[in-house]
C-alpha cells in the first residue's frame, strides 16, 4: 500500500515541488492551499502524514496542527512542518503546537523522504 | 532518481512571484493609506516569505539573501517590535522594488548590481536595530540527489555507539514513535536493541498515560555521531537520550535482543490513546466553508488564445459572407433562413466578445508599477507625491497593457516633474505639501480611458508658447487657442534633450509617448486649468484584433482607414485647394494649409486626379501631429473589421498596416496613414514639412 501524504502550502511553487518530489518517491499526494483547506482535505482523504507550511492565510500551520491534534482520530497523525529557518524557537513552537518534526527548506528529495520515513509506518509493515 | 527541476517549475515560480509581488504592493498601499490591519502585515510577510522559499528551491541565492533580510524586518513589524512610520514604509517600498528587480533579474538569468541590495540591507538592519551578524541565513544549497530506498552503508570502519533512550509522554503526543526511530537507526548500520522493562509496573497499577519503557541500543555504523543524533532530531527534549561512542560491546545479554517487530508490538503497549487506526471523520463545522476556487484561474499559452481569436475572426467573416450571399438570393422577408442567420450572427458576435475577454487583463499590475515610478520621481525631484489609482480592475488587452507601460511611465514622470509645483509654491497657493497624481482607468463607449491627473499648477501656456516659438515650431503671429497651445507639448522637438531633466530622462519627449499610444490605435488629449492641474487622457481600443474602420474606395480598390486616424471628411470646393510648387497641393481647413495626398497615386493605381470635384478628402492626423488630406473616391461604410496581419506571410509594405476580409469575401487593405504620409513627405518635399507644422492666415 502506498502512503498518502497531504501537503499544505500556500505557495504554488512549493506545492509543485512537493508533489513532484513526493510522487517521484512513490507516495500518493494530496495538496491544500492553506490550513482551512488542509482540514477540509484531511477529512476527505485520510492521509498517513501531513506536511505543512507555517505562514499561510486564513489558518496557519500552527493552527492547523492544533486543530488536527484536537480531533480524536488524528492525535497521533505524523505532522511535519516546512520551515525556511532552523531557528530553535521555531522548532520549539512547532513542537509546542504538536508537530512531529520539521523539514528545512530548501529540501531535496532525500531529506524529504528521510524525514517522512522517520515518522511514518509504511502500510502493512507492522 | 531525482526531482526534475524543469523549466516549467521555474516559470511557474516566477509567475507566482508576480502574484506575490502584487500582493505585497497591495499591502504597502494599504499601509500608506493607513488602512491596514494586522492581516495586511501578515500578508506582506507571507508574500516575501514565499518568494524566499521558492527562490531557495531554485538556488537563487541573491534573491534568498535579500528576501531573508526583508522578511526579518517585516517579522519585527508584525510582532510589534518595529513601528511603522513614513520612513520605514518608504524603506519597505524601496525594498519591495528591489525585490521585484531581483526577481526579474533571476528570471532573465541576469546579474544585479550589488550596491543597491547591500545598501538596502544595511538600512533594514539599522531600522530593526540589528547587526547583520545577528542573523544567520539558512543554507541554500540545492542538490537534487538520488535516493536509494535501501540505503545501507557497509561498515567500512564501523564505530560502536551505545544509545540509552527513554521516551517521555510528550514524544508520543507529538506523533513520534520509538519503533520508527529504531528503523531509521537500523538503516545506518547493524542495530541491536534491548528493552528494559524493569520500570513497568504491575498491570493493576499501570498508569497508561505514562511511558514506562527504556531501551538500550547498540549500533555498529560507519556513520559519524552527527548522523545518529540527527535521527533523534525530532524527539530531542522529549526523551532521555544518551549517545556514547563505545569501543567495547556492552550488550551483555544478547538474548534480550529482539526483532523490530517485537519492539513495535511492545512500544504500542504503554500508550494511552488509541492508535491511529480508526480515522474518524472530522467534525463537519469546518467543512461548511467549501468555497475553494472562488477565484480559480488556469494559465493558458497565449498562442492558443490568439489562434482562437483568429479563428473566431474567420467565423465572423464567413458569417458576414453567408449573410451577403443570402441577401443576394432575395428570399422573402421573415424567412427561416434569415431569422436563423440573425441568431447565428448574434452568437458569433458574443463568441468573439468572449474570446477577446480572455486576452483582457486588469490594469492593476501596471498601475502598481506606476506607484513605484511616482515614488522614484518624487525622490528624484525632492517633491512629496502620492499616487491615487482608480478603476484598477478595468480590463484591457494584454498587449495593449504591455505596450502602454512606456508611454504611461513617461506621462507619470512628466506629471511629477513638470506638473506638480515645488513645495514652496504649493504652500503659497494654499495647497497641501504633498502633491497628488491620480491614475484612473475606465471603460467608456467601447474604449478604455486612462487619465493621468495632477493637482499642480496647470500648463504655463505663455512659457510653452515661448519655447515653441524659440524652437521655430510655431510662428510668433499664430493665433492659438489654449488647447492648441497645450498640444504644442506633443510636437516633436518640443522637449529637446537639454531641457529634459535627469528624471524624465532618456531624451524621450511627450511626442514619442503619444506616438506609442497612437500605434495602439489610441489618442492622447490634454486638459489643463491654471492653478488646478493638468490631465492627460489616453483613449484606447479594447482590443488589437478588431479595428473600427472606414471602408473607402480608391481607383476601384476597396480599402479600410482606421477611424482613429481620421479627424474629419471634407468635400472641398475648388477655391479651397491651392497649388504649391510643382506638384504639391494643399487644402485650406480651419485656417490651416493641409497637404493633399492621393491614395491611388501612393499605391501606384493611377496618377493623382487633376480635379477633385467628385472626390472626398479624409483629413488624417499622424503620430507626430502632422495633418494630411487623403484623396479617396468614395466612402462605403464604417464598420468593425478583423485585422489580419500580412507581415507574417508577405512582409511589411509601407503604408499598409494589415488586411481584412469584407462581408462579400473581398480582401481589403487596411492602410497605415503614418506610413503614407512619411512616403508622401519624400515626394511633396519640404512644403509638406513646413505647412504641416506651421500655421497660415488664409
Amino acid at each position: 500500500m502506498t502512503l498518502r501524504v497531504l501537503a499544505v502550502d500556500d505557495s504554488r511553487t512549493m506545492r509543485n515541488l512537493l508533489s513532484a518530489a513526493l510522487v517521484q518517491a512513490g507516495f500518493d499526494v494530496d495538496l491544500a492551499e492553506d490550513g482551512e483547506d488542509g482540514l477540509q482535505r484531511l477529512s476527505e482523504t485520510s492521509p498517513d502524514i501531513v506536511i505543512t507550511d507555517i505562514n499561510m492565510p486564513r489558518l496557519d500551520g500552527f493552527g492547523l496542527i492544533e486543530a488536527i491534534r484536537g480531533s480524536l482520530g488524528n492525535r497521533h497523525l505524523p505532522i511535519l512542518v516546512l520551515t525556511t529557518e532552523s531557528a530553535p524557537e521555531l522548532k520549539a513552537r512547532a513542537r509546542a503546537s504538536g508537530a512531529t518534526g520539521w523539514i528545512v527548506k530548501p529540501f531535496d528529495e532525500t531529506k524529504l523522504v528521510a524525514a517522512i520515513e522517520r515518522v511514518t509506518m509504511p502500510r502493512g509493515e507492522v | 532518481m531525482s526531482i526534475i527541476i524543469s523549466d516549467d517549475f521555474r516559470e511557474s515560480f516566477f509567475q507566482e512571484c508576480e502574484d506575490l509581488l502584487e500582493a505585497m504592493n497591495d499591502g504597502f498601499r494599504l499601509m500608506a493609506d493607513d488602512q491596514h490591519e494586522i492581516e495586511t502585515v501578515h500578508a506582506v510577510f507571507r508574500a516575501v516569505h514565499s518568494i524566499k522559499g521558492g527562490a531557495g528551491a531554485f538556488g537563487l541565492d541573491k534573491l534568498v539573501d535579500f528576501a531573508h533580510h526583508f522578511e526579518t524586518a517585516l517579522d519585527k513589524l508584525r510582532s510589534g517590535k518595529l513601528d511603522l512610520d513614513d520612513d520605514v514604509l518608504a524603506l519597505f517600498q524601496r525594498c519591495g522594488d528591489h525585490l521585484a528587480d531581483l526577481v526579474a533579474a533571476a528570471r532573465e538569468g541576469a546579474e544585479m548590481e550589488e550596491g543597491i541590495g547591500s545598501h538596502l540591507q544595511a538600512e533594514l538592519d539599522e531600522a530593526i536595530g540589528s547587526t547583520p551578524q545577528d542573523e544567520e541565513i539558512a543554507p541554500v544549497e540545492f542538490q537534487p540527489m538520488g535516493l536509494d530506498m535501501d540505503l545501507c552503508l557497509g561498515p567500512a570502519s564501523p564505530g560502536r555507539y551505545k544509545i540509552d533512550f527513554a521516551p517521555e509522554a510528550e514524544l508520543f503526543r507529538s506523533g513520534n514513535e520509538p519503533a520508527l526511530l529504531f528503523r531509521a537507526l537500523s538503516r545506518l548500520g547493524k542495530l541491536t536493541v534491548r528493552i528494559d522493562t524493569d520500570a513497568l509496573p504491575k498491570f493493576t497499577e499501570l498508569d497508561c498515560t505514562k511511558p514506562h519503557l527504556h531501551w538500550l541500543l547498540m549500533l555498529e555504523s560507519a556513520e559519524p555521531l552527527d548522523a545518529i543524533t540527527d535521527t533523534f532530531e525530532f524527539v530531542e527534549g522529549m526523551c532521555r537520550l544518551e549517545i556514547t561512542e563505545d569501543e567495547a560491546l556492552d550488550v551483555q545479554n544478547p538474548d534480550a535482543s529482539t526483532s523490530l517487530q517485537d519492539i513495535i508490538a511492545q512500544t504500542d503497549a504503554p500508550v494511552d490513546e488509541p492508535l491511529r487506526t480508526a480515522k474518524q471523520p472530522q467534525a463537519s463545522s469546518r467543512n461548511e466553508t467549501n468555497n475553494r476556487g472562488s477565484g480559480a484561474t488556469i494559465r493558458v499559452d497565449l498562442e492558443r488564445v490568439d489562434k482562437l481569436i483568429n479563428l473566431v475572426g474567420e467565423l465572423v467573416i464567413k458569417e458576414a459572407m453567408l449573410s451577403q450571399s443570402i441577401s443576394n438570393i432575395a428570399l422573402p422577408s421573415e424567412n427561416e433562413v434569415s431569422v436563423g442567420l440573425e441568431s447565428l450572427k448574434q452568437l458569433a458576435g458574443e463568441i468573439q466578445e468572449g474570446v477577446m475577454a480572455i486576452r483582457a487583463q486588469p490594469v492593476k499590475p501596471m498601475f502598481q508599477r506606476m506607484s513605484r515610478i511616482v515614488r522614484e520621481a518624487g525622490i528624484a525631484t525632492g517633491k512629496r507625491v502620492r499616487l491615487v489609482t482608480q478603476g484598477e480592475h478595468t480590463e484591457v488587452d494584454k498587449t495593449v497593457i504591455e505596450r502602454l507601460v512606456d508611454p504611461l511611465t513617461h506621462m507619470i514622470r512628466n506629471a511629477v516633474d513638470h506638473g506638480l509645483e515645488d513645495t514652496e509654491t504649493r504652500r503659497s497657493a494654499g495647497k497641501p505639501d504633498e502633491g497628488t497624481v491620480i491614475l484612473s482607468a475606465a471603460h467608456r463607449s467601447g474604449r478604455v480611458m486612462i487619465d493621468i491627473s495632477d493637482d499642480g499648477g496647470g500648463i504655463n501656456r505663455s512659457k510653452v508658447r515661448k519655447i515653441a516659438e524659440g524652437k521655430g515650431l510655431v510662428s510668433a503671429e499664430a493665433d492659438l487657442s489654449p488647447t492648441e497651445i497645450d498640444n504644442l507639448l506633443f510636437l516633436p522637438g518640443f522637449s529637446s534633450k537639454e531641457e529634459v531633466s535627469a528624471l524624465s530622462g532618456r531624451g524621450v519627449g511627450l511626442d514619442v509617448a503619444r506616438s506609442e499610444v497612437q500605434a495602439l490605435g489610441g489618442r492622447v488629449s490634454i486638459t489643463s486649468n491654471p492653478g488646478e492641474g493638468t490631465t492627460f487622457s489616453i483613449s484606447l481600443p479594447l482590443t488589437l484584433a478588431v479595428l473600427e474602420g472606414m471602408v473607402i474606395e480608391v481607383a476601384d480598390q476597396t480599402m479600410v482607414v482606421p477611424i482613429t486616424a481620421i479627424q474629419e471628411t471634407l468635400q472641398p470646393r475648388t477655391a479651397e485647394i491651392h497649388q504649391i510648387g510643382q506638384d504639391g497641393r494643399v487644402v485650406v481647413n480651419r485656417e490651416r494649409l493641409v497637404p493633399i495626398v492621393d491614395l491611388g497615386e501612393v499605391f501606384g493605381f493611377r496618377p493623382a486626379p487633376a480635379v477633385l470635384d467628385n472626390h472626398v478628402l479624409l483629413l488624417v492626423e499622424t503620430d507626430n501631429g502632422r495633418h494630411c488630406a487623403l484623396i479617396v473616391d468614395g466612402i462605403q461604410d464604417q464598420r468593425q473589421v478583423v485585422i489580419k496581419s500580412l507581415e507574417s506571410n508577405y512582409g511589411h509594405v509601407n503604408g499598409v498596416a494589415a488586411a481584412t476580409i469584407l462581408g462579400d469575401g473581398r480582401i481589403a487593405l487596411i492602410i497605415d496613414p503614418d506610413g503614407i504620409i512619411r512616403d508622401a513627405a519624400g515626394q511633396v518635399g519640404a512644403e509638406l514639412q513646413f505647412y504641416s507644422a506651421g500655421q497660415c492666415h488664409a
